[in-house]
């Protein structure tokens, strides 16, 4: 049986670690690949470099800072911002990802997708899903254009979509809450979760291992977390001993 | 002493750097070769795989290499294949009917079915039989959506369940084909690896070790 995942998360720009409140603000947090080992050390089940500014720059993702992070890493890297084609994805590959996320080229073109799961295979491929709750409160849209554009697109509709072209695993992404500490939107987690096929990842909004519990238990298959790890206030093994306690299998 | 070569066969479908860095961490020279001479005497040689079996065997037939693969494995050299790197092993694929896989061990491979999430994409148990004696109980890291539900006659093997029961590993003397990442499974997969290479006589470091 599969175990819940722990993922550190590395917002990388300019091949250093940042994080910021909601994608603006950003403050420098140190090296990705000194990073990432300690958090392998600590425990991590799998690690995430993300980009930051890649989409709105139109930068691709620092190959070199990849390159680097997977020389020191026996874990599983997912790497995404600024995927646009294959051969985008194919160079994160070459460099040492084993898994690429992508949002909003496939949002602009959802054949993008497929293409990318025919050529890599879709346990490659990583649907970032960066959803809002809509202004009435009912349900949520796709954004895109880290967090600056919202599409209208059905969050929902999206993730089910996404998944029967190609995509095999969803990082879910909760736009209101992430970089704000106040725990996932587990009903977000939950829809999504019970609608895709495919693993989920959430993302957005851990302050603590109470909010990783509640994710886990809402049915995702993963939990991502940035802030926590990077400020020192917990680290995964710590993480771990909590989920353990609260009767939730992991990785020791 | 310079470190010992380890081939990987370039069957150019498979992202491998990830297992180019681990070779490298457990203290050998990964090379990249399709060359058939290299591939039937290599000391060492890794078969790797990500992707889907159909083009798996199409670049496999495209490199001509099938024949010396079998007799690679008829002679019992020092071989680990990974993850679609194992299930070409079998005979067939329900992933590509009508393709034949290269056959060295019997059975065929399928889908998983049931109400789980596919691909299995995480960490899961490998629970060796007592005939092994590379893989060790833990946890590894899979990525598929299709896997071998029976041992093959004539291997020990490691199994794991995904709703249902799947193989997670074979092996025999130094041939080792597992359908996880040891690539990717922290320093138990390290570890697993170095134990491979000490069974083709290379002396591989103990990259990581277990922290207590």
């Amino acid at each position: 049986m599969l175990i819940p995942r722990i993922i550190p998360c590395l917002d990388v720009r300019d091949g250093r670690i940042v994080k910021g409140v909601q994608f603006a603000n950003l403050r420098d947090a140190g090296d990705p690949a000194s990073r990432a080992a300690i958090y392998q050390d600590h425990g991590a089940d799998e690690i995430v470099l993300l980009d930051v500014s890649a989409t709105l720059e139109g930068r691709q993702a620092a190959l070199r800072t990849i390159a680097a992070v997977r020389e020191a890493l026996s874990l599983p890297l997912t790497v995404g911002g600024g995927v646009r084609t294959a051969d985008d994805a194919a160079a994160m590959l070459d460099a040492g990802a084993d898994k690429v996320a992508v949002n909003t080229a496939a949002v602009n073109e959802p054949a993008l997708l497929t293409r990318l799961a025919d050529r890599f295979g879709c346990q490659c491929i990583v649907l970032a899903l960066d959803a809002a709750l809509r202004p009435t409160q009912s349900s949520w849209e796709v954004v895109t254009r880290s967090g600056k554009h919202r599409t209208g697109l059905d969050a929902i509709t999206w993730a089910t979509q996404a998944v029967a072209l190609g995509a095999g695993e969803i990082l879910l992404t909760s736009i209101d809450r992430d970089g704000v500490g106040s725990g996932y939107d587990i009903d977000l987690l939950r829809a999504i979760s019970t609608a895709a096929s495919v693993p989920v990842i959430a993302s957005g909004g851990a302050s603590g291992p109470d909010d990783l519990v509640a994710a886990i238990r809402a049915g995702v298959d993963a939990v991502l977390a940035a802030s926590i790890f990077h400020d020192g206030l917990w680290t995964v093994d710590s993480v771990k001993r909590q989920l353990a306690a609260s009767g939730i299998p992991t990785r020791q | 002493m310079p470190p010992a070569q380890v081939y990987i066969v370039r069957t150019g479908i498979a992202n491998i750097a990830s297992v180019l860095a681990a070779i490298r961490r457990a203290g050998g020279e990964p090379v990249m070769t399709a060359d058939r001479t290299v591939i039937d005497q290599a000391t060492a040689l890794v078969l790797p795989g990500v992707g889907a079996f159909s083009p798996g065997m199409r670049a496999i037939d495209e490199l001509g290499i099938a024949d010396v693969l079998k007799a690679r494995f008829a002679a019992a050299r020092p071989t680990l294949c990974i993850c679609l790197g194992m299930q070409l092993l079998f005979e067939s694929s329900q992933e590509a009917p009508g393709i034949r896989g290269l056959g060295i061990v019997p059975g065929t491979i399928s889908k998983f079915t049931g109400n789980i999430r596919i691909p299995q994409l995480g960490w899961n148990q490998v629970q060796p039989d007592p005939a092994c004696s590379l893989l060790k109980p833990g946890f590894a890291y899979y990525a598929n959506s299709y896997r071998a539900a029976q041992a093959p006659a004539g291997w020990a093997s490691a199994s794991s369940t995904h709703g249902e029961p799947l193989i997670a590993a074979i092996e025999r003397g130094p041939m080792l084909a597992c359908q996880f990442h040891p690539e990717l499974s922290g320093p138990w997969g390290a570890q697993l690896i170095s134990r491979w290479l000490t069974s083709a006589g290379i002396p591989a470091q103990r990259a990581e070790a277990i922290p207590c």
